[in-house]
């Protein structure tokens, strides 16, 4: 079933819903990542709680007028308004006032998020109200979607996405350096409106499969899982893109076979899954590479000032300096140097000595900030500019490493 | 409205939103002048798994259980974004956002899947919480106050909320200098020998105490406002710490009372026939004593 | 050019440890596996002024941090007089750069001097109006008493610095640090400060300042530590100070800077 679910076997709807959250997490994870870059992550989080009472409003209004309260459009119209005054309310905050933009969040997220509820209780005493159904906006859900809505969604996913791809590079510019995106003639303001616009597209045709609560998840979740697969940010988008489009397909499947749980906390959870694979694992920067390139180096170090502090007849200190020392045979437990160890710290002071003249030396500038503690000299100069520095130093030579 | 009405139904709940309000908003002062106010937002999402852990464990709804496991679940969520932030390098908001949505998304499927049934807890509940059911119904009016029988039949919640406040005080006064060094200059803080980061977590857990004492009542969402709006209002009044303070319980206390009253007759004023949600009219209360300081509060510009 | 540890070694290291009010031992710090500092050895001499000198990125500010644990190095031992520096911090006052630290916080410049008798009063105590006595003597020491119910972010950032000072005063240290406490500060604070560290050497007590404008370097400092994330030099400015230790902490860029346009274009 969950298979079937998976390759969209399970009817016209159920597919066409699956559909249009896959590509709704494809546009989620591109814009997201933009959101991420620019480190205002959590803003979608108040832009998705103020679109309750819009949508609580929007259906007062509606059924006033005279039409079906349930209106999938009208619904979400409502929802874009509040969500663009949620956001309004938090640039005024942190731009007008002293508080910062995490508190200006808070305020606004549940000030709007109470005042939606407000809303419900007033539509659940109103005789159309009993069935709106409203509620299944706060957590998601896929029952009983009607054909136009799945339409509107799949349709609302996909003009995402292309608007995501009109406007990616003024999007990077202005995330990765703003400044420099301001003087080459990108107007910022506009650029962030843009982007909060595509958050707040996001959002509001997020509202019924994920739920306005846990919508923000699908902003932030796969960019930041995308990070640690590549430090390079056009592959992030791409990637994030990919992560969240994954998300949303495994979780909607997921759903559709199990129609009366909620649907975003399940395709929230997937997300979260392939975050926690992506930070373990990644081979970019994930923690396991990361925790023995760590290892590694502090390794290194150590080895290396034990080395020096042997060569210059200084006392180590370290205990693990000096274990690590007798680890690999260069010196004893009370600190005296192997043979080997002599060896191998006459060479290191030697390296030192020649790094040293590096730095002082303008023409070696650029090459000598290589210098990282662990980096060989014979890796960054030629044979011919060593030999060089060697003159200069002068004293003993001749030998080789 | 006579007593014999307002004492059983109303008197309750509008204690106990008060304490409620209170017990956030103390922590959220330093919350807020930490830059940690989302903090104040992670926690309040991760109580409901912590509450759902604790009750799927013990089979019942005890309120030291519940405690205990909002507390666990709040230093997790802290464990994990420090985690995330440090070993990830990944900006604290984003690591915010990836733990509390994916918490909340457990929390929520939880307790979709198990069968709460018997108990007081549904995710309806868990988003806005249900304060007009907090009644007394052994009251019969202001008399009842003094009656021993009737004095029993108080709501559990009650007693919960107040101890939390009573706790929250007492740690204030007893740590105020600590907190407010550390929470000034960190760096100078750890010279002077005090432990940072137990402090920081000290503020999380009694953050995590209020938010889950204030659950009952007004939900896991709405319990945001309370940590953020009155310490953000009273933070646009004043500049000293201690009259910052001061100002965020008024405010505290102004929004629970009049949201509660605003909510259960404010309707019947315009001429409709029932209340609406309690908890997300002092929300909203409180949102607009916020928007009332930042267009007028004495201190509403940044200093420098 | 091999030494091997000897007893003649070690015993004048032990000597110099116990008599160094702050001593540094092969500290290496490292952001994502490039050293920001690199295995410094350092030796403070008590009783003087010492200035720490380094191009943008040297880790200056990093070193301090790290040696006063406020950050985690990845090697390396710090001591006060022989003991390690974590069990000394209460004879040691430390003023942060003014940057990092929150100036929209509702405090009183009284309430910040007030922090630095923490100390004393310990974590439960309260103060006392003797306590507010000497703080407002601190405060007097840096000019600075007409402003003590200002709130601190109501001031200047020369003031703000002086207060910070004030604090650590009110520490009553035998050890100050200070990260870049002339930065961003006008001439009347620059003369300020200057006096109040020069009569904290009059009472006997080490000053070590992290410092970056190197004109000024002589009037006002006894020592410099030249560092480049690795020591280059140590030691009295008459004979440390020299062009030779500068254009190698500074690389080529100061040594360029002084090569005549003419002769280079030549």
């Amino acid at each position: 079933m969950f298979l079937e679910a998976l390759f969209f076997q399970l009817g016209y709807n159920a597919t066409l819903v699956t559909f249009g959250a896959t590509l709704l997490g494809i546009a989620a994870g591109v814009t997201g990542s933009f959101l991420f870059f620019r480190k205002r992550a959590l803003v979608s989080d108040a832009i998705s709680h103020a679109t309750l009472p819009g949508v609580a409003l929007a259906f007062i209004v509606m059924v006033t007028l005279g039409f079906d309260g349930r209106n999938l459009p009208g619904l979400l119209l409502g929802s874009a308004i509040s969500a663009a005054l949620g956001l309004f309310a938090v640039q005024w905050l942190s731009s007008r006032t002293r508080l910062t933009e995490d508190a200006a969040i808070g305020a606004v997220l549940s000030v709007f998020f109470g005042f939606g509820i407000v809303l419900l209780t007033v539509i659940q005493t109103m005789s159309s109200g009993r069935q709106a159904g409203l509620e299944g906006f706060l957590l998601g859900s896929t029952a009983g979607m009607l054909y136009a809505d799945a339409l509107l969604i799949a349709g609302g996913g996909a003009l995402a996405l292309i608007l995501v791809a009109i406007f990616r590079r003024p999007m990077m510019m202005a995330s990765f350096d703003p400044e420099f995106a301001r003087s080459s003639g990108i107007n910022l303001d506009r650029t962030d409106l843009i982007m909060m616009g595509l958050v707040m597209g996001v959002t509001v045709i997020g509202l019924k499969i994920v739920g306005l609560i846990l919508i923000v998840a699908l902003l932030i979740i796969p960019p930041v899982a995308a990070r640690f697969w590549s430090d390079r940010a056009d592959r992030v988008v791409v990637i994030a893109g990919g992560l969240g489009g994954l998300s949303a397909w495994i979780g909607a499947s997921a759903s559709a076979v199990a129609p009366n749980l909620p649907t975003g906390p399940i395709i929230v959870l997937t997300a979260f899954a392939i975050f926690t694979a992506s930070m373990l694992f990644a081979p970019a920067r994930g923690l396991l590479i990361s925790a023995i390139h760590h290892r590694n180096f502090q390794r290194g170090v150590h080895i290396r000032q034990g080395l020096v502090s042997l060569a210059q007849g200084q006392p180590i200190y370290e205990p693990m300096t000096i274990r690590l020392l007798r680890a690999e045979g260069l010196a004893r437990a009370d600190g005296v140097p192997t043979p080997d160890g002599v060896a191998r710290a006459s060479r290191v002071l030697r390296d030192e000595k020649r790094w040293e003249t590096a730095r002082s030396d303008p023409a070696l500038e650029m090459a000598a900030a290589r210098y990282d503690g662990l980096t060989q000299i014979e890796d960054v100069l030629t044979p011919d500019q060593i030999a060089e520095l060697d003159t200069r130093i002068g004293g003993p030579r001749g030998v080789t490493p | 409205m006579s007593g014999s009405e307002f004492v059983p139904l109303s008197l309750t709940p509008l204690i106990i939103g008060c304490l409620a309000a209170v017990a956030c908003a103390l922590p959220g002062n330093f919350l807020i002048l930490r830059r940690q106010a989302l903090i104040g937002d992670a926690i309040s999402h991760v109580v409901l798994p912590g509450i759902v852990v604790a009750f799927l464990l013990t089979g019942a709804i005890s309120a030291t259980a519940m405690m205990l496991g909002a507390a666990v679940a709040a230093v997790t969520a802290v464990a994990m974004i420090e985690g995330i932030r440090c070993f990830g390098r990944i900006e604290a908001g984003a690591a915010m956002g990836v733990v509390f949505t994916a918490m909340f998304a457990g929390g929520v499927l939880l307790l979709e899947l198990s069968d709460t049934s018997g108990v007081h807890l549904d995710v309806e509940h868990a988003l806005y919480g249900n304060l007009e059911s907090l009644i007394w119904l052994d009251a019969t009016g202001w008399g009842s106050l003094l009656e021993i029988d009737a004095l029993k039949g108080l709501p559990p919640e009650l007693f919960r909320i107040a101890a939390v406040v009573v706790i929250i005080i007492t740690l204030l006064a007893v740590f105020w200098r600590p907190l407010a060094i550390s929470t000034f200059d960190e760096g100078f803080a750890a010279t002077l020998g005090l432990p940072v980061t137990v402090i920081s977590l000290g503020l999380v857990i009694a953050s995590a105490l209020a938010a889950v004492a204030a659950f009952d009542a007004v939900g896991s969402i709405i319990v945001i406002a309370m940590f953020i709006c009155p310490p953000a209002a009273a933070h646009l009044m004043t500049n000293r710490l201690g009259a910052q303070i001061a100002w965020s319980v008024g405010f505290a206390l102004a929004s629970a009372i009049v949201g509660f009253v605003l909510a259960g007759y404010g309707p019947l004023w315009i001429g409709g026939t029932d209340a609406v949600s309690a908890a997300g009219m002092i929300a909203t209360v409180s949102g607009v004593i916020l928007a009332i300081t930042a267009v007028a509060g004495p201190r509403r510009r940044a200093v420098t | 050019m091999l030494q091997l540890a000897n007893a003649e070694n070690v015993r004048a290291e032990a000597q110099s440890l116990r008599q160094s009010p702050f001593a540094i031992r092969g500290l290496t710090v490292s952001y994502d596996q490039k050293p920001a500092v690199f295995s410094v050895d350092a030796t403070i001499e008590p009783g003087k002024l010492t200035a720490i000198v380094g191009p943008n990125g040297a880790g200056k500010s990093t070193m301090l941090k790290a040696a006063l644990g406020i950050i985690k190095p990845l090697s390396g031992q710090v001591t006060h007089l022989g003991r390690p520096v974590a069990d000394e911090m209460h004879r040691i006052a430390y003023v942060p750069q003014r940057a990092s630290v929150d100036w929209d916080f509702p405090v009183r410049v009284i309430d910040v001097v007030l922090m630095g008798l923490f100390r004393k009063t310990g974590l439960l105590g309260r103060l006392s109006g003797a306590d507010r006595k000497h703080a407002m003597a601190c405060l007097e020491r840096v000019g600075m008493t007409d402003f003590a119910s200002r709130q601190i972010g109501q001031l200047s950032g020369g003031q703000q610095q002086r207060v910070f000072l004030a604090r650590a005063l009110a520490q009553d240290a035998d050890l100050y640090l200070l990260d870049e406490p002339f930065a961003g500060v006008d001439a009347a604070t620059e003369k300020a400060i200057i006096a109040v560290l020069k009569s904290l050497r009059a009472e006997g007590r080490t000053v070590v300042a992290v410092h970056h404008d190197l004109s000024t370097v002589p009037d006002y400092f006894d020592n410099v530590l030249l560092l480049n994330v690795r020591k280059i030099a140590e030691g009295p400015v008459a004979t440390t100070f020299t062009d030779e230790n500068l254009g190698a902490a500074y690389g080529g860029r100061l040594a360029t800077a002084r090569i005549d346009p003419a002769a280079v274009a030549g």
